[in-house]
């Protein structure tokens, strides 16, 4: 287990060794891609929701999606999750061509997603809602699972597992809880540790600190920070620029469906293009186009 | 007024042939709505299709009985896979509307002119459709009837073997949901999105839930035949799948035993409420009503009863309460 320690950090720490060099601008090519997009279009009507034309993630690295309201961060994320069609457009997942690929068998080869409105299971239990989440389960193929002596082994070893990451959320005292009976931010920690019992190579956090008190916030960074030592490619769309400019190694700015800016948190902060559709909230002028970009966000960003 | 004719006729009937039928076609619902949340509002679709398996095979084309049951079978999975394909995909409510639309589909088409040589038309199939079965009896030929349930011979061989196919779905059902599969069909009904999220392929999970629930209910339909001898299109109404809800919904929705529990409640009550009103106005209790009334007013007895349920106890005679406050976000 040290061992294994030692190798990922190594691997978070050439991922970030590598990213240092790339040149901060859109579409820019890294040195160790895990997922590539080309082309990708979506529009609803005649709304372009999405158009990107070409993005690169970073393996072992933590990449932010930032954006105003209705920038298409979210609905980039079904489209690459496959939680949505897109018009047009290539993707590749370990250099594996994985556009039109029903959103079931992405999760399995390694690319595991959460959502902005939580998807914590009401009616279940919180060891339920985790043991969902292992793959190559024998007992959920339907004849074997009328023989528990089939998977009653490996149901313990899932608990098992299940048990260590909730003690590692601290969720441990709520295992056998209804999901639905945890307060919003539990739900978030909750859907995280889930994601991670299907063992993700990419982890894409949609909103993780939505809604969460500061403390809890804290801690999500630590779970977040944990996930790349463990050797976990981090994606994720955030609108609290704290947290953004804390824990990415890397930043994507999205806007009106295109990515505008990329760089690490700190250049990309100063660019002007990305304070001109994004962070500028000091300018009196901004103040009306602000609230105009929100109204129009509602429908972009639930989508 | 005859209190115990009352009683043994309630009770007769709470256990008895319909009650078994029903409470098949309402373990079928509960693996569907139940626990995986299909709302397939044709289940009768299914129990016809068992009963018209055994209806057509052995009088149609004088076939054995242990053939059409398989016949049956394989009908309910080729429905179920004929509306499921096309419709699991979309929302839930596709479905129910499929669902409704088909089995009223099935209902006129077995009942038309059109495939009456093969079908029966309007008067159904009647014979000697049990035969094999009855030939199994291992009652003595000279049985006459049990001290306070009043069931002839024949019928109580239908009732020992019924209830005993209700206690191996059962058993079946309940290895089912307390296992990883059960999981993910609860899963589902909770919210597909987070379920195809951690790489669980929903569409075929929500496919088997309801090719399960079916073949069970085609079981109804075949034990509905064999019972009767007799095969008749008009008893395969929609109302037929909404007093299997209402059964689901008396004993609690996803409780393995709710189908059972609410079954004997919903012919207690259908029963016990008839039987009592006759007698009531046999003996002068009740003016107002007159006997034909009776076959009605037992269901604005139960529909009362049902919604008085929802009102004070909506989780069910077994549901937890506490599971329901959770849904209501």
């Amino acid at each position: 287990m040290p061992n294994d320690q030692a190798v990922s950090d190594s691997i978070a720490a050439s991922a970030l060794a590598a990213l240092s060099t790339v040149e901060p601008r859109p579409g820019v090519p890294k040195p160790d891609p895990i997922m590539v997009a080309d082309h990708v279009r979506r529009s609803f009507g005649g709304l372009t929701a999405v158009n990107v034309e070409h993005v690169e993630i970073q393996r072992g690295a933590i990449t932010a999606l930032i954006g105003p309201n209705g920038a298409g961060k979210t609905t980039f994320f079904n489209l690459i999750t496959g939680f949505d069609d897109a018009d047009e457009g290539t993707w590749t997942f370990n250099d594996r061509q994985v556009a039109g690929t029903a959103p079931y068998k992405l999760a399995r080869i390694g690319m595991v997603r959460t959502f902005q409105l939580t998807k914590a299971l009401s009616r279940m239990t919180v060891i339920d809602n985790m043991r969902l989440g292992a793959k190559h389960q024998t007992g959920e193929r339907f004849f074997a699972a009328i023989l528990p002596f089939l998977w009653n082994s490996q149901e313990k070893s899932v608990g098992q597992k299940a048990m260590g990451l909730l003690e590692r959320f601290n969720l441990h005292e709520k295992v056998g809880d209804f999901a639905g009976s945890l307060s919003g931010g539990q739900r978030k920690l909750l859907e995280m540790a889930r994601a991670l019992m299907a063992d993700p190579e990419l982890i894409m956090l949609d909103e993780p600190m939505a809604g969460v008190n500061p403390a809890l916030k804290q801690s999500l960074l630590g779970h977040i920070k944990t996930m790349r030592e463990e050797g976990t490619t981090v994606l994720f769309v955030e609108h609290d620029m704290d947290m953004v400019h804390d824990i990415s190694d890397w930043v994507i700015v999205m806007a009106q469906g295109e990515v505008i800016a990329e760089g690490p948190p700190d250049t990309v902060m100063k660019n002007q293009a990305v304070i001109d559709a994004y962070l500028g909230a000091h300018h009196e002028a901004q103040l009306t186009e602000t609230g105009e970009t929100l109204t129009e966000s509602s429908d972009g960003d639930s989508a | 007024m005859d209190w115990s004719f009352v009683l043994t006729q309630t009770l007769t009937q709470a256990i008895g042939i319909q009650a078994i039928i029903y409470c098949l076609a309402a373990i079928g619902l509960n693996v569907q709505f139940g626990y995986t949340g299909l709302l397939n509002f044709g289940q009768v679709a299914f129990v016809a299709a068992g009963s018209y398996a055994v209806g057509v095979i052995v009088l149609t084309f004088d076939l054995s009985l242990w053939l059409a049951i398989v016949v049956g079978v394989v009908v309910a999975l080729v429905i179920a896979l004929i509306l499921g394909i096309p419709t699991l995909r979309l929302r839930a409510d596709y479905l129910a509307i499929v669902t409704i639309a088909f089995s009223e589909l099935v209902r006129l088409t077995v009942r038309s002119i059109a495939f009456k040589d093969v079908l029966g038309g309007a008067q159904g199939l009647n014979g000697k459709l049990g035969q094999d079965f009855h030939d199994t009896n291992p009652l003595p030929a000279d049985f006459q009837s049990l001290p306070v349930l009043s069931w002839t011979r024949q019928d109580l061989w239908v009732v020992i073997v019924g209830w005993i196919l209700v206690a191996l779905f059962t058993l079946l059902v309940w290895l089912l949901v307390r296992s990883p599969w059960g999981r993910i069909v609860r899963g589902i009904r909770e919210d597909e999105a987070a379920v195809v999220s951690l790489g669980k392929n929903v569409f075929a999970y929500k496919l088997q839930a309801l090719m399960l629930g079916g073949v069970i209910g085609a079981f109804g339909g075949i034990v509905w035949a064999v019972a009767k001898q007799s095969v008749q299109p008009d008893t395969f109404r929609p109302e037929f799948t909404f007093f299997a809800y209402t059964i689901l919904l008396l004993g609690g929705a996803a409780r393995v035993f709710g189908p059972i529990v609410g079954a004997i409640l919903f012919w207690i009550i259908l029963a016990g409420t008839g039987e009592f009103l006759g007698q009531a106005i046999q003996a002068g209790w009740i003016d107002f009503l007159q006997p034909t009334d009776v076959g009605n007013i037992r269901f604005v007895l139960m529909g009362s009863g049902l919604i008085a349920l929802m009102v004070f106890r909506p989780q069910g005679i077994f549901g937890d309460r506490r599971e329901l406050a959770l849904d209501a976000k």
